[in-house]
């Protein structure tokens, strides 16, 4: 099949349930690419299931970027090979991959105006005139910007050049679009907006997408699955609430929101569901469900849970996982405060909603619940 | 119009007189006395100079030979700079300077370094003699070829410096945009590149164009039977004539401003704002490896050596004794004497000093004049009135030297109603007005340049900290805009201490410059003696060049 023309047209025929075992739309395996001295990507392996909105998340320079060009194929990987509807696309030169890319700056072509930059991979594609005209107005009227097609493009806004740079993407109708972090130019009322509208085109196309970002509440808000991506390292896949709730290393808890960190070493476990653990500072017993991969006994490892899964709270102490602490910080924002406190060296952050009459310099007892504190990978 | 802050008024009175003096009262005298015969107004200047066949010829040669040059210049100039733009290799920035030398040689030594390699008793066509046994010269340097073949070795550079600072300027996220959308290579470069390059190709299309229309020792030397307008109208002048040579002025003036106009025009429609694309361009990497890159460093080696090849030949031949080399390939004997006599006879060391003295003074007024026009054309004031000074300030360079120096001594060869019973045809300081108004447009569009890209709110912060004009002038404005002026100053300079064309038709035995001691040399065939000049000259531009560079660091 041609990978310029030969793709299903996913805009008439979404593609339903698999009857059969397919394999995915997209996987990369053992990626690798060094620039220079530095190691951008390292042994990267993933797959994108068709129909999916897959998000590449982590901080800048953590090598997402390199990763998405190399599936455009406008970086050639060292080591890996990529494949494309079970076919193997590692050296397919980008313009015979078929791919829709948005970038971050746009890259839209000042020379030409709305309607030649749309119409551009139609006409690379051969495509008559009828048929180009046609499709340049529907993908304009997907962004909805119907009657911009004459537009010069320094006369269009930030929020109208970004949704050219949508249609000129999915004007050539891809069946995997990829997105360089599109929205970061956008101020932020009109990033959320366009997130949501963003969604839901994709959804509506049933097309799959691969975004890039490094902001975690739009990948949560956008993403069906997310590979976090730390220092050129694939560190873990999952769904957004996976991924929040169950870090599983250490790099992905500490880039994922706030987090308490504790470190702590292993005691030897009572049964095969409940582990304890000792923490450095403050010699606290921790106790936690059994995760399949048990750190080794006597070796530091790190403990995690969120700041609003730490309860706070008077009385005496009952439960597991409970000891007193000292509060020693109030942080009023609104609906919530930040508590901060001290339980004999460690510190701890706590999201609640009310302080519960609770002041700076009183008593109060702390409670890590069980089902809440994960143990982390060290890598 | 918002009211003028007294201290632009004595800027503003400044340049009226300048502009007046310089630019507008030469210009009109010039076009007035075509018009006029015996007090009268007529076109019959024109009706007969335009029914001359050589008239004529000359014309369509000027045109010709430019358009050619601006066809040959962009086939050399662009792949040059696509070649240092995109590949990587080791010395590439000693080639790519190398490369963009021809721009600060002066024409009359470029030219005749062109003599001394390639002309028909030149060292190649001497080396083609003994090499094949010939009876005579393999050919001979004269007429269309010869025009050509020099204008694009002089002429190129300005393909190859703005070809490559437009590809620099091209986010190489386009392309990728482009190979994304499906385009492949070919298609990238014909969609997307090139239409971007317009604006720096059509700009070096014109400067070639300009430049070889104003040409002159070129077709002095080596032109044979080619006339072309430059040369006629020194002719005309030489003979006497001065109504033909005013009339043809004024016809070449026409061209070459018609041509500039024509550009602008065009360039607006062709101008898309870089400013449409946020966030940082992605700079294209370049290619460190492969077959194409190794085919390309032994290409702009290779270049690089034969455009220094001339140079090398001047070199080379400032080393030979006069007189001695009659038929063989090199210069048999080898002396110092040239430079000897260069560096120590009177009528040399004059020359010398003249040329300093003069293009000094030139450089000096055009970096102050600079500053006053930058301040009032980035200020505040009516568009109106600042397009008419950017524009009067562009006119002397637009037009060819010959006509500038033809004007000025028009307009000043006579008791004029500008400067009272004051001649200025025949004094010293002819020449120094003269390169001053032919290069301080390149100062004040460096000046311009520089000074529009500074924040406005500096000099705003500046005032709210109490500055006074002279204050935030000397510390915000001049240190900001410091090496860009210095640069500008110093390529006039450069230039002024080689000018020919317009020294030749004006000057007296109290102002003679290098260039016309050079062409004397030339004429009683001291060829050692005019490269030994030359190769002083390229030393003292050289040097120039390293001073530039160490001022422009002084001040940040």
């Amino acid at each position: 099949m041609d990978p310029l023309l030969g793709h299903r047209n996913p805009w008439k025929e979404p593609i339903g349930c698999a009857e059969t075992v397919m394999p995915p739309l997209l996987s990369l395996n053992n990626l690798s690419k060094r620039f220079g001295q530095t190691s951008a990507v390292v042994d990267v392996s993933l797959d994108v299931e068709r129909g999916e909105f897959f998000g590449l998340l982590g901080p800048s320079g953590c090598g997402k970027t390199t990763t998405l060009r190399m599936i455009a194929g406008l970086e050639e990987p060292d080591t890996g090979t990529i494949s494309y509807e079970g076919r193997n696309f590692t050296g397919v030169a980008p313009e015979r991959r078929g791919f829709g890319m948005v970038f971050q700056n746009y890259a839209l072509f000042p020379h030409l105006n709305v309607f030649e930059n749309v119409a551009f991979g139609l006409k690379a594609r051969h495509k008559t005139r009828t048929e180009t005209a046609e499709r340049v107005a529907a993908a304009l009227d997907l962004v909805q910007l119907p009657g911009y097609a004459g537009r010069r493009i320094d006369e269009l806004s930030g929020g109208q050049q970004q949704r050219v740079a949508i249609a000129r993407a999915i004007a050539i109708e891809p069946a995997l679009l990829l997105f360089d972090e599109p929205l970061s130019n956008l101020d932020v009322g009109l990033r959320e907006e366009t997130r949501g509208e963003l969604r839901e085109l994709v959804t509506r196309l049933g097309l799959t997408a691969v975004y890039v970002t490094h902001d975690q509440e739009e990948a949560f808000a956008l993403c069906d699955r997310i590979a976090v991506m730390v220092g050129g390292h694939l560190r873990q896949t999952g769904k957004p609430r996976e991924l929040y709730e169950q870090p599983s290393q250490l790099s992905v808890a500490r880039f994922l929101g706030r987090n308490n960190l504790i470190k702590a070493v292993r005691l030897s476990s009572r049964n095969a569901t409940v582990a304890e653990f000792k923490t450095l500072e403050g010699e606290h017993t921790l106790r936690l469900r059994a995760p399949e991969h048990l750190a080794p006994l006597n070796q530091p490892c790190y403990l995690a849970i969120r700041p609003e899964h730490v309860e706070i709270r008077k009385g005496p102490v009952s439960g597991e996982n409970c000891f007193p602490a000292e509060l020693r910080e109030i942080n009023f924002a609104g609906a919530t405060s930040t508590v901060r406190v001290d339980a004999k060296g460690l510190a701890l952050e706590a999201l609640v909603l009310r302080p519960n009459g609770l002041d700076v310099g009183d008593s109060c007892l702390v409670q890590l619940p069980i089902e809440h504190l994960s143990l982390l990978q060290n890598e | 119009m918002p009211r003028l802050p007294s201290s632009r008024l004595p800027l503003l009175l400044i340049s009226i007189v300048v502009l007046t003096y310089g630019v507008v009262y030469p210009t009109v005298e010039l076009v007035l006395s075509s018009l006029q015969q015996d007090g009268r107004w007529t076109l019959s200047h024109y009706t007969s100079v335009l029914s001359q066949s050589i008239v004529l010829e000359s014309i369509f040669a000027s045109v010709g030979i430019s358009l050619l040059s601006v066809v040959g210049s962009a086939l050399i100039g662009i792949p040059l700079a696509f070649l240092f733009e995109r590949f990587s290799f080791p010395g590439q920035r000693v080639f790519a300077a190398l490369a963009a030398m021809p721009l600060v040689l002066p024409p009359l030594v470029g030219t005749v370094a062109f003599i001394l390699l390639c002309g028909e008793s030149g060292i190649l066509a001497r080396l083609m003699q003994s090499a094949f046994n010939l009876q005579t010269a393999p050919w001979s340097l004269q007429g269309w070829t010869a025009l050509l073949l020099f204008h694009t070795y002089t002429m190129y550079p300005f393909f190859y410096i703005l070809t490559g600072a437009g590809l620099r300027r091209i986010d190489a996220g386009l392309a990728e945009a482009a190979r994304v959308l499906g385009a492949n290579r070919a298609q990238v470069m014909y969609r997307v590149v090139l239409p971007q390059l317009t604006p720096s190709l059509l700009a070096a299309g014109l400067l070639t164009f300009m430049t070889s229309m104003a040409s002159f020792s070129a077709p002095l030397l080596f032109g044979g039977s080619v006339r072309v307008l430059t040369l006629e109208i020194f002719t005309a002048r030489q003979r006497g004539d001065t109504t033909l040579a005013v009339t043809e002025t004024v016809i070449l003036g026409v061209i070459s401003l018609g041509a500039l106009l024509l550009f602008q025009r065009y360039e607006g429609t062709r101008k898309f704002a870089a400013a449409a694309m946020k966030g940082a361009p992605r700079t294209q990497r370049r290619i460190t490896r492969g077959r194409a890159r190794t085919v390309a460093v032994i290409l702009s080696v290779a270049f690089s050596i034969i455009l220094f090849l001339p140079i090398a030949t001047l070199l080379l031949v400032s080393f030979a004794r006069d007189g001695q080399w009659t038929t063989q390939t090199f210069p048999p004997t080898y002396t110092l004497a040239n430079f000897t006599k260069v560096l120590t006879d009177p009528y040399a060391s004059e020359a010398f000093t003249n040329s300093l003295l003069m293009s000094s003074v030139a450089a000096v007024a055009a970096f102050v004049w600079s500053f006053c026009v930058a301040t009032l054309v980035t200020g505040k004031g009516s568009r109106a009135w600042k397009r008419l000074l950017s524009l009067l300030v562009l006119v002397p360079w637009a037009l060819p030297g010959t006509v500038v120096a033809i004007s000025i001594a028009e307009a000043y060869g006579k008791p004029s109603l500008f400067l009272g019973s004051f001649v200025l045809v025949g004094t010293f300081w002819i020449l120094p007005v003269i390169y001053f108004l032919r290069f301080m447009p390149l100062v004040v569009r460096a000046v311009q340049s520089n000074m529009e890209q500074l924040d406005p709110v500096l000099e705003q912060a500046a005032a709210s900290l109490g500055a006074r004009w002279w204050r935030r002038l000397t510390r915000i404005t001049l240190p900001l805009v410091w090496p860009g002026a210095v640069a500008g100053t110093l390529l006039a300079f450069v230039i002024a201490m080689g000018e020919y064309v317009a020294s030749v038709l004006v000057f007296v035995p109290a102002n003679r410059p290098v260039s016309i001691a050079i062409a004397s040399e030339l004429r009683n065939f001291n060829l050692g003696a005019a490269a030994a000049y030359g190769v002083v000259l390229i030393a003292i531009i050289g040097i120039s060049m390293l001073v530039a560079d160490k001022l422009e660091r002084w001040h940040s």
